[in-house]
């Protein structure tokens, strides 16, 4: 760590510590409000070598990254959720061939062209596939600018671990919000070999990059051996933070921005003297199940999300009845206010409201 | 310590500098701060406000939408956000463009004549500088000096030379608070 704190924007820090985790290679299409990314991309991608190309549009990007990951190159891709919707195709076909890359997901209020404020609508897309077939992203959700600097260079190393496109799911505000940040020094990154890249050498084995497989046993023995690698990932890597859950009489559990406007709500309900705690993901996938499963002593469950209630779908599989799981959420690019959450904290601490 | 801080005037005057300003120093005390931009439909009408949060625990919302500390620069900013601040809250209005007086009793009013005070100053840009110095003196969220400090920082290197002339108006603008 360099030590020195940076006043930086969310969209500025995450594209500072991709570079410092050796991203050389940048392909997008400009989308409010995460251009601060592309912009800072253009400036400084030059500088260390690496490469930046405005595109033609979001399809033309993100196939340039399935060029660059398939290449070997450490390569990531920003946009808003309109962007992203159309990106799909493209990270369905990254993730059939196993290709490692970095996607970042600034979300606004949806759905169609929607708006250009925060949102959390996009969780069924990031989370469970987005394009077509079976398959995942390694997907976090990071509350403020530092967590989403710390988990960049986390989620380039998890792609090339499991060869597999990540996806950091900001938002609105976390893109376009200043905060003290501390960047590590510029990281002297080997990436790990990667046997499988299109490289251009010539003699040995061929090497093909390809999602086509046109024998359906052999296509089924990809989809097995994909599953199997997201059983691992689920088994290894769930990150999340949990706060007085054990003996609270209600539980949020919340992500990204919205987690922090919970953590002004329970300081709240504190002050009332309610018992309050927090399981906040930070993996969206894989959710993080190990938080909810050796909970003993809790009242119930309230999600806030910026949505009209995705992520409470993952509560309620693994809570699984055990105990009431409410929902807050709050659409369009409206966000949370900490007294609206506290009402409803009030209201089911007294045992009331089913929902 | 918390102080939830909108400052809002229309795009050219210079708010959104003030923000930052204010969210620097309070990085440079140890503080914790964030500095949130307006980016919606509203900046194309002309208008725009930040969001500066200054405290010594961690930050849940960025967005303010009861300020502890207002400073309005223009007309349109007092009438959307007068209603919004908290009673026993403070409202820095820069005279010099806004003639109408505050409505409200529950809170405490300082007119700041910024525009006027900048151009004997000699310099009409620096009326942000101005209503921002009085503002600091006032509710003292951070020093006045952590802000002049910050100067560097906020300024683009191009517009160093300004940083004396920035610091005049500071305290030109402090000065008018005992």
């Amino acid at each position: 760590m360099l030590g020195e704190l940076l006043l930086m924007k969310g969209n500025e820090a995450v594209a500072e510590a991709a570079i410092r985790a050796g991203c050389r290679h940048f392909f997008g299409y400009p989308i409010t409000p995460q251009n601060e990314l592309p912009e800072y991309m253009a400036r400084r991608l030059p500088e260390v070598g690496g490469v930046f190309v405005q595109a033609e549009s979001e399809v033309a990007a993100i196939n340039m990254v399935y060029g660059a990951a398939g290449a070997g190159a450490r390569v990531m891709t920003s946009s808003s959720s309109p962007g992203i919707s159309l990106k799909q195709e493209g990270i369905s076909y990254l993730a059939a061939s196993e290709l490692p890359c970095l996607i970042v997901n600034m979300m606004r209020g949806g759905p169609g062209l929607g708006g250009i404020q925060p949102a959390q609508s996009d969780y069924f897309q990031a989370t469970k596939g987005g394009g077509h077939g079976d398959y995942h992203l390694i997907v976090f959700g990071p509350e403020s600018v530092q967590e989403m600097v710390d988990l960049t260079p986390l989620a380039f190393d998890l792609a090339d671990r499991y060869r597999n496109p990540a996806m950091i799911l900001g938002d609105g505000i976390l893109g376009q919000m200043m905060e003290p940040v501390e960047l590590s020094e510029m990281l002297d990154v080997q990436l790990p070999p990667k046997e499988w890249a299109t490289t251009g050498r010539s003699g040995g084995r061929r090497h093909v990059v390809s999602s086509l497989y046109l024998d359906s046993s052999e296509l089924e023995k990809l989809n097995k051996r994909l599953q199997d690698k997201y059983l691992e990932i689920m088994r290894t890597e769930q990150r999340w933070e949990s706060l007085d859950v054990e003996g609270a009489e209600v539980v949020l559990v919340a992500y990204g921005t919205t987690a922090r406007v919970v953590k002004s709500a329970m300081n709240l309900a504190r002050e009332e003297g309610i018992r309050v705690g927090l399981i906040r993901p930070i993996t969206l996938w894989p959710f993080p199940t190990k938080a909810f499963e050796s909970l003993e002593d809790v009242g119930r469950f309230l999600v806030v999300e910026m949505s009209s209630g995705q992520m409470v779908e993952d509560v309620r599989l693994v809570v699984n009845g055990r105990w009431p799981v409410s929902f807050y959420g709050r659409t369009g690019g409206v966000v949370p206010d900490p007294k609206d959450i506290l009402a409803r904290i009030r209201e089911l601490a007294r045992g009331g409201g089913t929902r | 310590m918390l102080h939830e801080i909108l400052i809002a005037g229309f795009g050219g005057q210079g708010v959104m500098s003030m923000g930052m300003l204010l969210a620097y120093a309070g990085m440079t005390e140890g503080l914790k701060t964030s500095w949130m931009p307006s980016y919606g439909p509203e900046m194309r009408g002309g208008t725009a406000n930040c969001s500066v949060v200054i405290a010594s625990d961690a930050i849940g919302s960025p967005l303010v939408t009861e300020p502890s500390g207002l400073v309005v620069m223009n007309l349109p900013s007092l009438e959307k956000f007068e209603r919004k601040v908290k009673p026993g809250g403070l409202m820095v209005i820069n005279s010099s463009l806004v003639k109408k007086k505050a409505s409200r009793d529950d809170i405490e009013v300082l007119y700041v004549p910024a525009n006027d005070i900048a151009d004997e100053l000699g310099n009409p840009r620096v009326a942000n500088m101005v209503a921002l110095g009085a503002f600091v003196a006032k509710l003292r969220p951070v020093k006045l000096d952590s802000v002049k400090a910050s100067l560097k920082k906020v300024l683009p290197e191009r517009r160093h030379d300004l940083i004396p002339l920035n610091e005049r108006a500071l305290d030109r603008g402090a000065g008018l608070v005992d």
